[in-house]
């Protein structure tokens, strides 16, 4: 009776058995970029600098910065979790001042949920988290297609520098009717944004103007409340994420841990990065090498290991100057401007970025 | 987000087919496609007052 009883808790109560988060890399296996940056790039755009599919954001006033790294202290003793640290404080934080880290979830990943109908779902969030600076702390979720709407949720870090879980659930009533269970609601199926999660670290009064657990018009931009610590308020103050999860359904279900080749997968619709290793796995852009040289040859075309979620930005070439670097979802194709029968060139790293925005 | 140096790239008729910018340092070759960042960051760069250098 205790095992069925163990394992009735563990099943999702709606929703698939597996797949069922919606969140690409919420384990922090992936980094393709880099698995540590310094500093934040200050900046309202926000930045993806680390953890594939998590965008930072530091808007915190010049001279203020925070790192992000990959962090081997996991609540569970194994694999990764996201790590920031502030290295420059900003106690008084403007009103346009923010720090998240927000993850964005393609609009036709959420045609299941429904929304802009009466029979929406409710979602659950889950996740650890640990700080040494206790206090209430928000997430926000965001919709934009159709009419904007935006949730904010309050929750505590109880104990400094200790793992605890958290669980939010968040119902599409929450607030009222008039949101996502209205025309308004309804997420486009088409491959562009259809949810950002938002873990807020500091929010500025324009930004946390909200009221906890409740839908509001995604144009006042209420990410976070008024009761919200401001974690960039001292340095060395630390924030460590791990195991996201967003799922359908009012319950959290164990952690979905992915081989990691799957994650990796699911992360390169957004963004891939290629380097060769050398002469041997060289991609010739303009080659002497083959039988009947000189060759003229003067463009290389590389294709993608999985589908893009659209035609991405071309970047981080390194070997050549190139004349064009187009791309498909599909491929990318290198070119120069001249041929001649010297010289044997080929790029020897590249990325490509389709990554989603608000 | 920084953007500059942003100048449009010709295919092989002769017609635009990307634009080539130095986006946060990074020399970036960009598709003109609204369901890319980088194109609608250049469309609004381009709302504030800046021009795309034409190819050439």
């Amino acid at each position: 009776m205790g095992n069925a009883r163990n394992l009735a808790d563990n099943l999702p109560v709606t929703g698939a058995s597996s797949n069922r988060n919606l969140i690409i890399n919420g384990g922090f296996q992936v980094f393709q970029r880099a698995s540590a940056v310094t500093t934040v790039p200050q900046g309202p755009a926000g930045y993806y600098s680390t953890a594939d599919r998590w965008k930072m954001y530091s808007n915190t006033g010049g001279g203020t910065s925070h790192t992000t790294e990959r962090s081997t202290d996991t609540p569970s003793g194994s694999g990764f979790s996201l790590k920031s640290v502030v290295t420059s404080a900003n106690s008084s934080l403007s009103s346009g001042h923010y720090a998240n880290f927000d993850h964005y979830i393609e609009a036709q990943n959420c045609q299941h949920l429904a929304y802009g109908t009466a029979a929406a779902k409710t979602l659950t969030v889950s996740f650890f988290v640990k700080s040494n600076k206790t206090g209430i702390y928000t997430i926000a979720l965001y919709k934009p297609d159709t009419t904007a709407y935006m949730y904010t949720k309050e929750y505590t870090i109880n104990s400094a520098n200790t793992w605890e879980k958290k669980t939010i659930t968040i119902t599409p009533t929450a607030g009222g009717t008039s949101f996502i269970t209205s025309s308004g609601g309804a997420i486009a199926n088409d491959n562009g944004l259809g949810l950002g999660l938002s873990f807020n670290q500091a929010m500025g009064s324009t930004f946390s103007g909200g009221t906890s657990d409740v839908w509001g018009l995604g144009s006042d931009w209420n990410y976070s409340t008024t009761n919200a610590v401001n974690w960039m308020d001292t340095v060395g103050n630390t924030f460590y994420l791990a195991e996201v999860q967003l799922e359908l359904g009012s319950k959290a279900t164990p952690f979905e841990h992915e081989p990691v080749g799957v994650t990796l997968s699911k992360c390169q619709r957004y963004y891939y990065k290629w380097s060769s290793s050398g002469l041997s796995d060289n991609i010739y852009v303009r080659s002497p090498y083959v039988h009947g040289a000189p060759n003229t040859s003067a463009s290389a075309a590389y294709t993608f290991p999985v589908t893009m979620r659209a035609n991405p930005t071309m970047g981080g070439a390194v070997g050549l100057s190139l004349s064009r670097f187009t791309s498909s979802v599909n491929n990318a194709v290198a070119q120069i401007g001249t041929s001649g029968s010297a010289g044997a060139f080929s790029l020897t790293a590249w990325e490509a970025d389709a990554e989603l925005s608000l | 987000m920084s953007i500059t140096n942003v100048k449009y790239v010709l295919d092989d008729d002769g017609n635009n087919c990307q634009v080539k910018s130095t986006i946060n340092g990074q020399e970036m070759y960009v598709p003109m496609s609204e369901d890319n960042r980088h194109w609608r960051d250049i469309q609004k760069w381009v709302a504030d007052g800046n021009t795309i250098e034409e190819a050439g």
